[in-house]
């Protein structure tokens, strides 16, 4: 049974008091706490197996290569993918998209061809695309949003011309908390001879994704946004296309052999197998084998207990915000349509303000762009407020949360 | 005391909120927080306040949302260097 208050024993940071008051936890799109698991998980590494992995014959390095690479297969069953050979490392969901951009949208597109993302789209999945796009020649498309916040289905429709080489959208935006029909937009592309690039950062550690099910090309993810270390992330990657882009970052563990010709004065240069020819260079293996412990966490817990957890909660907030009248909630209002996150504005007061506000009680939301300048452009706000909500919180913090929030109301 | 000085006794970290605003956050040093938030008030204009927890300030034209708990908001400055400008004069 999914039980949030048992789950929090495994949490130790949410032990302390901030501003003489318990910690509310709410900032999760931003970043997840760690459970003792994974805390451990990383502590032992260093403590018993530390040493780098590949091309070593001692017990150390075998040790380590073993985890690693367990690492890589416990992150393929999560996501329901073939094999290992379709999961990289990489720092994040931002390195995840610089990877596809450079290792396949320099080979692949060209003046004329375009890219298709949308205006609720992490900067992370704009700026790699434009700079790109200065480079290549090619054009950028935006699918617009709709007044609440959801993907404009027809605007997204009108953009998919013969010329779009590549869709980029994400599963689920991590200003509003809107779920995106990535399965129907993965076959509305393909039928167009476009790939699918999905930004799973928001989406993977909050409810089932098979990739097979999305029929997405490109999956990106971060660890920390799902319980696990920082620094680590997966580019997920169909295998037929990953066998066919060239590298991203060149160094070692990402060649079978570097040999010189004298006669030429160059070297020959061949690469390794995948997932090794993406991931250049000592890898993340403690990032690595922290993530496979928050994992194997997540899914003891079942992703669609999370989900339900997190709607539950969200259903929750919704209705007690109501009772706030000088609170502005963006983003659909039908929490079946979007994810435990919240964007908000205070009357009279600015968003820092408001997250200094609740500060002071020990709640930790964030406040600004959150990344998506165009989304807020579009929303015509200066900025907003943003709550998330994840497996360790609870009703009665939200309670708090709301209680909070008619204070600052009234403090004006 | 210099002004580099002066800012270095009292603030942990400054940083420019994103959002159109332009806000600036200061996070004084804990330890001196009081102090700080002391001498502001004796150099700033107190617009309102709410229960003590909250300053509303103005100083030679610029808004300034002090709190209790050792942070201010600095409101629409150009950038970080004018609110660290502010600052140094603020907390002399």
């Amino acid at each position: 049974m999914f039980d949030p208050y048992k789950i929090r024993e495994d949490f130790p940071i949410l032990k302390r008091k901030i501003n003489n008051h318990p910690l509310i936890y709410f900032d999760n799109a931003a970043t997840s706490q760690k459970p003792k698991q994974v805390i451990e998980a990383v502590k032992e590494f260093y403590e018993k197996h530390n040493a780098n992995v590949h091309r070593a014959v001692h017990t150390l390095s075998m040790e380590a290569t073993e985890l690693y690479e367990e690492a890589h297969e416990e992150i393929a069953k999560f996501i329901g993918a073939e094999s290992m050979e379709e999961i990289v490392f990489v720092r994040g969901t931002t390195e995840a998209i610089n990877l596809v951009a450079y290792s396949w949208g320099l080979h692949n597109l060209k003046r004329g061809d375009e890219v298709l993302t949308s205006l609720m789209e992490h900067h992370s999945n704009i700026v790699p695309w434009e700079i790109l796009s200065k480079i290549k020649g090619f054009k950028v498309k935006y699918a617009d949003v709709n007044p609440d916040g959801t993907l404009s289905q027809e605007s997204l429709e009108e953009n998919l011309t013969s010329k779009v080489k590549l869709v980029c959208i994400t599963h689920v935006s991590n200003v509003t908390g809107v779920v995106n029909d990535v399965k129907t937009i993965a076959k509305l592309a393909h039928e167009n001879g476009a790939l699918v690039f999905v930004d799973g950062a928001q989406s993977v550690p909050h409810m089932p994704v098979d990739v097979h099910e999305l029929n997405c090309d490109f999956l990106a993810f971060s660890g920390h946004k799902m319980l696990g270390p920082t620094g680590i992330g997966i580019l997920y990657g169909r295998r037929e296309l990953l066998e066919k882009m060239e590298p991203f970052h060149g160094g070692g563990e990402m060649i079978r052999e570097v040999s010189f010709n004298p006669e030429k004065q160059r070297c020959t240069i061949s690469w390794n197998d995948l997932p090794w020819k993406f991931e250049a260079g000592t890898p993340n293996i403690c990032g690595a084998v922290g993530l496979m412990a928050a994992v194997k966490y997540l899914r003891a817990l079942g992703m669609e207990n999370v989900k339900a957890h997190e709607c539950a909660l969200t259903d929750h907030a919704m209705k007690r915000l109501e009772e706030c009248p000088k609170i502005t909630v963006y983003g659909p209002k039908d929490v079946r349509s979007k994810c435990g996150i919240i964007p908000f504005n205070v009357e009279g007061f600015n968003s820092h303000d408001v997250a200094l506000l609740l500060d002071s009680y020990g709640i930790m939301i964030r406040s600004g762009f959150h990344c998506a300048q165009p989304l807020h452009q579009k929303f015509k706000i200066p900025s907003s407020a943003r709550a998330s909500f994840y497996i360790y919180n609870t009703r009665e913090e939200i309670d708090r949360f709301i209680e909070a929030l008619k204070e600052i109301e009234q403090a004006l | 005391m210099t002004a580099g000085a002066t800012l270095e006794k009292y603030i942990a970290r400054i940083e420019e909120a994103c959002g159109e605003e332009k806000d600036v956050i200061v996070h004084f040093k804990y330890e001196k927080k009081d102090e700080a938030i002391s001498r502001i008030l004796k150099r700033a204009k107190v617009e309102r306040t709410v229960a003590g927890i909250i300053f509303d300030l103005t100083y030679k034209g610029f808004s300034i949302r002090l709190y209790n708990t050792g942070k201010a908001i600095f409101k629409k400055m150009k950038e970080k260097n004018q609110a660290q400008e502010v600052l140094a004069e603020l907390l002399l």
